[in-house]
């Protein structure tokens, strides 16, 4: 396995760089540059300004100069947010956006796992058609719809039941206290729990109907051990495949969530930066996302392999 | 009469479809007595497995059983799952077919033939542990400590099924159900695992079912045969009974149809024309020391070898005009590589293929296709092979609008609507789809597209593996019926020797990519000489049940041996092997015996 990994790291190299590389062309084609959006500058202050960030220099030796830095783990100074590096912006903003994607990815496996199990082995009951009725409402509607409503029920008018009243906090990050989070991760994990459930109904109600669990079942093992011994572990292979980028984009954040509950995340960033031309940040977070789809591709691939002894690392 | 341990009674198994409801087995009685072996015979659609499937409570969940199964006087039809799980799996166990399939993937074999036990005989660990290694011993697993520890995908497809049956034997059960538990398999491999129910019903005094499509293994297996068709028992008594006097048509017809290795005939069906009467002398094909290596990677980062996979190593062989050639051998020797290589639709490493005094080996693009209208091929599986989004009128046409392409439209109609006569497809069916037929119709299409273009030379590579009995023979009296009328040259792949008895000439036998045996078929199967001919041809099931009974089962004890390491070609000729799986080894030579009959060289018995 270590082996494997290695070669893949590795593998992952040149990969980076092509991201790396298009990312910074394409930001500089774009027209416009980091300052053009200031107040009028005379002339030989703007020059001076440009020349403090390379921007007078040739495209291609920015390029030079920004891998340059970049090999010792130098993201740069963000043009937009004075007095911050980039590599500050992104210390402060994942760790806030990584734990509210982390809980939401670890509800919404336990809740899809179980509830696409329950659908399955009731396959074309009421309880099938209940369950992938809501999952399908889930994948349909936006989180820019159930964000504000989730905000305006039970933040700002509250549940009132047998005399208590029932708040949550409709905004805000307070630390990470446990009652800011509720709703955000919440609306980061519906749809997820939505595409969980489908496709663990879908595998499990073919694995269900493999030779195999038939020869389980007569075997005369007792129901509980056919599901969860011999089925539930093959069903989930395309659950594994599909967290690995599904978990990379929960934990980097999310621009909508983050907005709506004035989440300090580094969601927003990625849309902030590019339209203020921002170069180093957006170059900072679209490395961090791509490290983490890297990473988290290769974690999806060994646990499948771990699942299923009959994948080899090839 | 002693109690029966199954008694079935007016057995019923009907499934629920979108269009309406399939009675799958209909009225069904009869009784399984203590250590006795009844076979059940059908072809597909007789509804023999959901018959057991639903005496168990194994169907699937739009199919219901209705009637009386009573195990032991019990009643097993309607109990609680709970307490039907305490009959199933212990005292009545099954054994099913394929058994890649039918295992656990990601359990190891230990674990699951663990678990039956420790569920219903709640037993220690280690006593759980011990037993399955008496049972493995038992089913003769080599090395049964370690198989424990593996996983299914890791044994080849006998040991699988040596494992099914150890799992099912665990419990120690009165009946063992054994749904086509050696269709899959290689002959000699069947004769293995035949050989060790055998011995389970000797020793052990399990009785067993034998549900089968093959007369042969049922003939050697079971005192009493059920044969059924289409959801009912047609006939059943005991074994010589049906097999030496069947009273139903649909049982004689069955027998007639049943291709016997130990007869070049088939009773009332088509006959291989002798040579004379269809071909010249004229040689068409030479094939010179063909070789066939597909590089294969062992070991992994950061050292990777490559070894080569000597698929087809060194054959040669010639055809005559009109001559069929058959080529048997087990799974992996090489039969339909060799078969591909020669009509150039795979890349061959070397030698030399001359076809009407032409080298292919220059032939390059559009000269390759020109070849394609005198080489055509059938392929094993003929839904598969068939493109399912065009009419069997297209599929059949395109070989003619890509060959001849001087035809008009209403000439290619005719000419495709008249072969599909001759086939006997019916002209009005072809704007049909693929899927609207059965097996044997598809093949007919398969046999209609190959022949359209008049070829020289038709390779049939397991064309008619697939199908059951009676279908096959249909389609093979075509074959032999085509080949009088238009003279072409064939060769016929197959695992089935006996088919190959009934159709071919000339038979090959491979053995890891080379010949070790090359006779007219007379020579080949009533004088072999080469220890593995001889066992390859013990090793099919005769449906004689007295032949059968007096057989002295030999089988070959090993398995075959993997074709990366460079002694296993020598596995009859142990006196030249260098003992190094890399070392360039000794290859057995032809040694005309006979005239025309060769042998490769081989240690003496």
């Amino acid at each position: 396995m270590w082996p494997y990994a290695i070669r893949r790291v590795l593998g992952a190299v040149p990969t980076l760089f092509i991201i790396i590389a298009l990312t910074f062309f394409m930001m500089h084609i774009a027209p416009g540059g980091p300052f053009d959006a200031q107040r009028h500058l005379p002339p030989e202050i703007e020059h001076n300004v440009r020349a403090a960030y390379n921007l007078d220099k040739p495209v291609w030796e920015q390029f030079a100069i920004y891998l340059g830095n970049l090999l010792h783990g130098d993201l740069g100074p963000s043009y937009k947010n004075h007095d911050f590096t980039v590599t500050q912006l992104i210390e402060v903003g994942l760790p806030v956006s990584a734990r509210l994607g982390l809980s939401a990815i670890i509800l919404a496996v336990v809740l899809g796992i179980s509830l696409g199990t329950v659908a399955a082995l009731h396959q074309n009951k009421a309880t099938d058609y209940g369950v992938m009725g809501l999952a399908m409402i889930g994948i349909t509607i936006p989180t820019f719809v159930t964000a504000p409503v989730l905000a305006l029920v039970f933040g700002i008018y509250g549940l009132h039941f047998f005399g208590f009243d029932f708040f949550l906090p409709a905004g805000g990050w307070n630390g990470g206290a446990f009652a800011n989070m509720i709703l955000p991760v919440t609306v980061l994990a519906l749809p997820q729990i939505a595409i969980i459930s489908r496709l663990v109904r879908g595998s499990m109600v073919e694995v269900l109907r493999s030779n195999y669990v038939r020869t389980a079942r007569a075997k005369g093992l007792p129901n509980h051990i056919v599901i969860f011994r011999h089925a539930l572990r093959a069903a989930l292979l395309p659950v594994v495949s599909y967290l690995g980028p599904a978990i990379a984009g929960l934990l980097t954040g999310s621009l909508i969530v983050e907005t709506i509950f004035g989440i300090p995340g580094i969601g927003r960033y990625f849309v902030e930066g590019a339209i203020n031309r921002d170069y180093t940040l957006v170059m900072g977070v679209v490395i961090c996302y791509a490290a983490f789809v890297i990473v988290l591709n290769l974690v999806a691939d060994i646990l499948y392999a771990l699942l299923d002894p009959r994948v080899r690392f090839a | 009469m002693a109690e029966p341990i199954l008694q079935i009674r007016d057995f019923n198994v009907l499934f629920d479809t979108h269009d309406s409801e399939v009675h799958a087995v209909k009225n069904l009685n009869f009784d399984i007595g203590e250590g006795e072996c009844v076979g059940i015979v059908g072809e597909s659609g007789s509804g023999k497995s959901q018959l057991f499937l639903g005496a168990l409570g194994l169907l699937t969940s739009n199919g219901r059983a209705t009637g009386s199964v009573k195990y032991r006087g019990r009643e097993l039809l309607g109990l609680p799952e709970r307490s039907l799980n305490k009959v199933r799996g212990s005292k009545i166990t099954m054994i099913f077919q394929d058994p890649l399939t039918a295992l656990t993937p990601h359990m190891t074999i230990g674990a699951q033939m663990m678990e039956a036990l420790r569920t219903h005989q709640h037993v220690p660990r280690a006593e759980a542990e011990k037993r399955c290694l008496e049972i493995l011993d038992l089913v003769r697993i080599p090395e049964a400590r370690n198989r424990m520890g593996q996983y299914p995908h890791e044994l080849s497809g006998g040991m699988r099924q040596r494992v099914m049956i150890a799992m099912a034997t665990v419990c120690g059960p009165d009946l063992l159900i054994a749904d086509e538990p050696t269709t899959a398999l290689d002959v000699t491999v069947q004769a293995q695992i035949l050989e060790i129910m055998r011995d389970l019903k000797k020793e052990l005094k399990t009785a067993i079912v034998l549900i089968s499509h093959d007369m042969g293994v049922i003939a050697g297996m079971a005192d009493k045969v059920q044969v059924m068709r289409l959801g009912e028992v047609v006939e059943g008594g005991s074994t010589d009974e049906v097999f030496y006097a069947p009273k139903h048509d649909y049982t004689k017809a069955l027998l007639d149809a049943m291709p016997r290795i130990d007869r070049p005939m088939r009773k009332g069906h088509a006959i291989l024309q002798p040579l004379s009467t269809i071909g010249a002398e004229k040689r068409l094909l030479d094939v010179e020391d063909l070789k066939v290596y597909f590089p294969i990677k062992t070991g992994g980062f950061p050292v990777s070898k490559v070894k080569p996979l000597r698929a087809v190593d060194g054959v040669s062989f010639s055809l005559r005009q009109g001559e069929t050639l058959g080529i048997v051998g087990e799974s992996g020797c090489g039969k339909s590589t060799l078969a591909r290589a020669v009509m150039k639709l795979i890349e061959k490493t070397d030698g030399a293929v001359v076809w009407s005094g032409r080298d292919l080996s220059d032939l390059h693009g559009p000269d390759v296709r020109k070849l394609r209208k005198e080489f055509q091929i059938v392929f094993q599986d003929p839904l598969a092979s068939l493109d399912p989004r065009m009419t069997i009128g297209e599929s059949i046409a395109e070989p003619l609008v890509t060959l001849r392409p001087e035809l008009t439209r209403t000439q290619v109609q005719d000419e495709v609507r008249a072969m599909m006569k001759r086939v006997g497809l019916e002209p009005g069916w072809i704007n049909r789809y693929p899927h609207e037929f059965s097996g044997g119709q598809n093949q007919r299409v398969g046999i209609a597209r190959a022949m359209i273009v008049k070829p020289k030379l038709i390779v049939c590579d397991e064309a008619v593996s697939a199908l059951d009995v009676s279908i096959q023979s249909q389609i093979v009296d075509l074959i032999l019926n085509l080949q009088s009328e238009f003279g072409m040259s064939m060769i016929f792949i197959s695992h089935d020797l006996s088919v190959v008895r009934q159709v071919a000439h000339r038979v090959m036998v491979l053995y890891l990519g080379r010949i070790v045996e090359l006779a007219d078929r007379n020579s080949i199967y009533e004088d072999p000489r080469h220890p593995y001919t001889r066992a390859l041809i013990a090793a099919v099931p005769v449906p004689d049940p007295k032949a059968e009974r007096g057989k002295q089962h030999v089988t070959l004890a090993s398995e075959l041996p993997s074709p990366l390491d460079s002694r296993a070609q020598l596995s009859f000729l142990k006196s030249r092997m260098i003992d190094n799986p890399d070392a360039e080894q000794y290859r057995p030579k032809l040694v005309e015996v006979a005239t025309g009959h060769y042998v490769a060289e081989h240690d003496p018995a």
